[in-house]
């Protein structure tokens, strides 16, 4: 074969391998976008389990001491994915045409990017007793309530805290601006993920009233790019962003960080590893999380799911995951078990806290274009990553 | 004909698996996401790569990442050379086994467990601030930095230099230095105008190897840096955005990038001592 001949062969062959791919692609677009909207149907029993259920769930979710005993009532094998970020989330429950997971523990910045994305379905709330107990702002809140609809069973929520090393930072801190102040450069770290823009947003809207922040999570292209630059300034400062919770347990046991923006797990592990950390919600308030189990709009496994979310919203589980991961259950029956579990651990995590404290709290949510004005004139989660990316540099 | 009909299998597998991969990411390159759905638009657009043009993040991104890999390479050549050329030509039969060995011991151990020890031991409280504390010297804060990165990465890679320069040495006619030596060369002499020029091509193959290695990693960055490499942009895009189009525009960066330094280093010959 002669060398232009060769030439030839390959190029042709180039080209038709292109042109096949373009081809397959389109094919796949045009296949997915049939609407799979449908009349809803609602179980109105729950019937024998399938002997599988496949979670994603954050870590420290389906920690055996609750997942065993439930294991041995339902027959329920769980298989748990663990993911770092909401992000990560969703991209799990979108993986093998959405029917690899049957559930999903989203946090509210996922949560309403899942319904609109028909990942997720609609849930029959009747068949979860423990649901009416729940604190009544997350029977349906509107991170995981469309027109009436309920898209899963509220779990467990809290805030994000201020954590430092009781020995290396004093005075103890009492505002955020410990972390964007050069005090204790090159020893401060906050979680890489674009929803800690909102962070900074809501410190901003106490600092700089003037840029008329109202929702962290509702920014215009003004507010974002201030929220930003408050973040591209804080950069020189920070040791590490941290990807996931055990970097940052890492950080401070070796020293390395002595002040952060982290969650209350963190500062349970780091206590009961005998490093001397204190958390705190500092005067300008601050965001939180509240998740949701979702079900798979494909679920395989939907008894088992049901199952799930029966058990998992009982007072006394509630009680055994609030104290392991240190947060606040939805179920307010759960209080007594806490206190049984572990001496004032109902009021150490706010379990019989008043509405206010509740309300004081930022809780994630997915930030969109819409936020409310008509206009259209907010920020979407695209710009968000976007911004986040450009803020890491 | 029948030497055609015996390859047709390797080159099948070779152009559906290599090649195919290779124009998929090329195709998605040059699609793009709707903004509300999220989902894939399969319409040819330019836009991913107006983005990686103008958006000066990106370019900073890539600029270091090439930039750390060069360093690396060069570190580990400057490194690897008078290891090996102890190694290939001085050292006695029975050591040359040993330090064989010890070359590639690194090499059966998981890289994640050799990357995590050097978080350890960059640590604030870490092994290295231990000792330099200890000989009194203070401490360092080399720890979550671009140094770290610089670090790490020339460790890992280190035998993949190490490999192709010992290799090229051994290849070198004792005589060759005989005569350079007998027409009066002193040791500098012979080393810059007879050695070097027949090992060029090994050290090259090995920088090859650092290079594309150090520009491909994503997990070094994320472990023991605090900033991104080209990988954790992809990463993020595909893995946690879903912005497949993106990612693959952007990984056709390092793909240029190595297609560039390749050739050069066809130029350079370095290909004949692999």
């Amino acid at each position: 074969m002669n060398r232009a001949r060769k030439r030839y062969l390959l190029w042709t062959a180039v080209v038709v391998l292109t042109g096949a791919l373009a081809f397959a692609g389109a094919g796949c677009g045009g296949g997915g976008k049939k609407s799979s909207k449908g009349k809803s149907n609602l179980p109105s029993s729950i019937g024998k389990g399938e002997g599988v259920l496949n979670l994603v769930a954050w870590e420290g979710y389906t920690d055996p001491s609750w997942v065993k005993p439930f294991q041995q009532q339902t027959g329920c094998k769980v298989h748990s994915k663990f993911a770092g970020s909401s992000d990560e989330m969703v991209t799990l429950m979108r993986q093998g045409g959405g029917s690899q997971y049957d559930m999903v523990s989203a946090s509210g910045d996922a949560s309403l990017r899942l319904i609109r994305g028909h990942i997720v379905k609609p849930v029959n709330v009747d068949l979860i007793p423990g649901w009416k107990d729940f604190i009544p702002q997350l029977k349906s809140p509107s991170h995981n309530t469309v027109d009436g609809k309920h898209y899963g069973i509220s779990l467990q929520w809290g805030p994000n805290t201020l954590l430092f090393n009781t020995q290396k930072v004093k005075p103890a801190p009492t505002s955020w601006s410990a972390i964007y102040e050069p005090t204790y450069k090159g020893q401060i770290t906050v979680p890489d993920n674009a929803i800690q823009i909102a962070d900074a947003a809501l410190y901003l809207s106490k600092t700089q009233p003037d840029l008329g922040i109202k929702d962290p999570y509702e920014l215009t292209k003004a507010q974002l790019d201030a929220a930003a630059k408050l973040l591209k300034q804080q950069k020189p400062l920070i040791k590490k962003y941290w990807a996931l919770a055990s970097d940052e347990i890492d950080l401070f046991k070796n020293g390395d960080a002595v002040i952060g923006a982290s969650w209350p797990y963190q500062t349970n592990t780091l206590k009961a590893d005998g490093v001397p950390v204190k958390d705190l919600i500092p005067k300008e308030g601050a965001t939180g999380w509240a998740d949701t189990w979702m079900l798979s709009a494909k679920a395989k496994h939907p008894n088992c799911a049901y199952l799930w979310l029966k058990y998992i919203s009982t007072p006394k589980v509630q009680a055994m995951q609030a104290l392991s991961f240190g947060e606040t259950p939805a179920n307010l029956k759960a209080c007594p078990f806490m206190n049984k579990i572990q001496k004032g651990g109902c009021a150490q995590y706010h379990a019989n806290a008043p509405a206010s404290y509740f309300n004081s709290i930022k809780f994630w949510k997915t930030p969109i274009a819409d936020c409310g004005n008509g206009k259209n004139d907010c920020m979407d989660y695209t710009a968000w990553q976007q911004k986040w990316t450009q803020i890491k540099g | 004909m029948r030497g055609l009909i015996l390859l047709t299998p390797p080159v099948g597998a070779f152009i559906g698996i290599y090649v195919a991969a290779l124009v998929a990411l090329f195709v998605s390159a040059f699609w793009t996401l709707d903004p509300f759905t999220s989902a894939v638009v399969h319409q040819w657009t330019l836009a991913n790569f107006d983005t990686l043009i103008h958006d000066p993040t990106y370019r900073d991104i890539a600029l270091r990442t090439i930039g750390i890999a060069a360093a690396v390479t060069v570190t580990d050549a400057l490194l690897a050379f008078p290891f090996a050329y102890f190694a290939a030509r001085l050292a006695p039969r029975r050591l040359q086994a040993v330090l064989f060995v010890l070359v590639l011991l690194p090499l059966w151990s998981s890289y994640l467990v050799r990357v995590y020890a050097w978080r350890l031991i960059l640590a604030r409280d870490g092994v290295l601030n231990w000792t330099l504390g200890k000989l009194g010297l203070g401490h360092i804060g080399v720890a979550y930095s671009n140094w770290a990165m610089w670090i790490v990465f020339s460790y890992i890679w280190l035998p993949f230099m190490i490999l192709p320069i010992w290799a090229s040495l051994q290849r070198v006619p004792d005589s060759y230095l005989e005569a350079s030596s007998d027409l009066g060369a002193k040791s500098w002499r012979t080393f810059r105008t007879v050695l070097l020029p027949l090992v060029l091509p090994g050290v090259i193959a090995g920088s090859i190897f650092t290079f594309s290695l150090t520009l491909g990693d994503y997990i070094t960055p994320i472990l023991v840096g605090n900033t991104d490499f080209i990988g954790n942009v992809v990463y993020r895009n595909v893995g946690v955005s879903n912005n497949v189009p993106f990612a693959a525009a952007f990984a056709t960066v390092p793909v240029i990038v190595m297609g560039v330094y390749l050739a050069i280093a066809r130029r350079l010959g370095a290909f004949e001592a692999l």
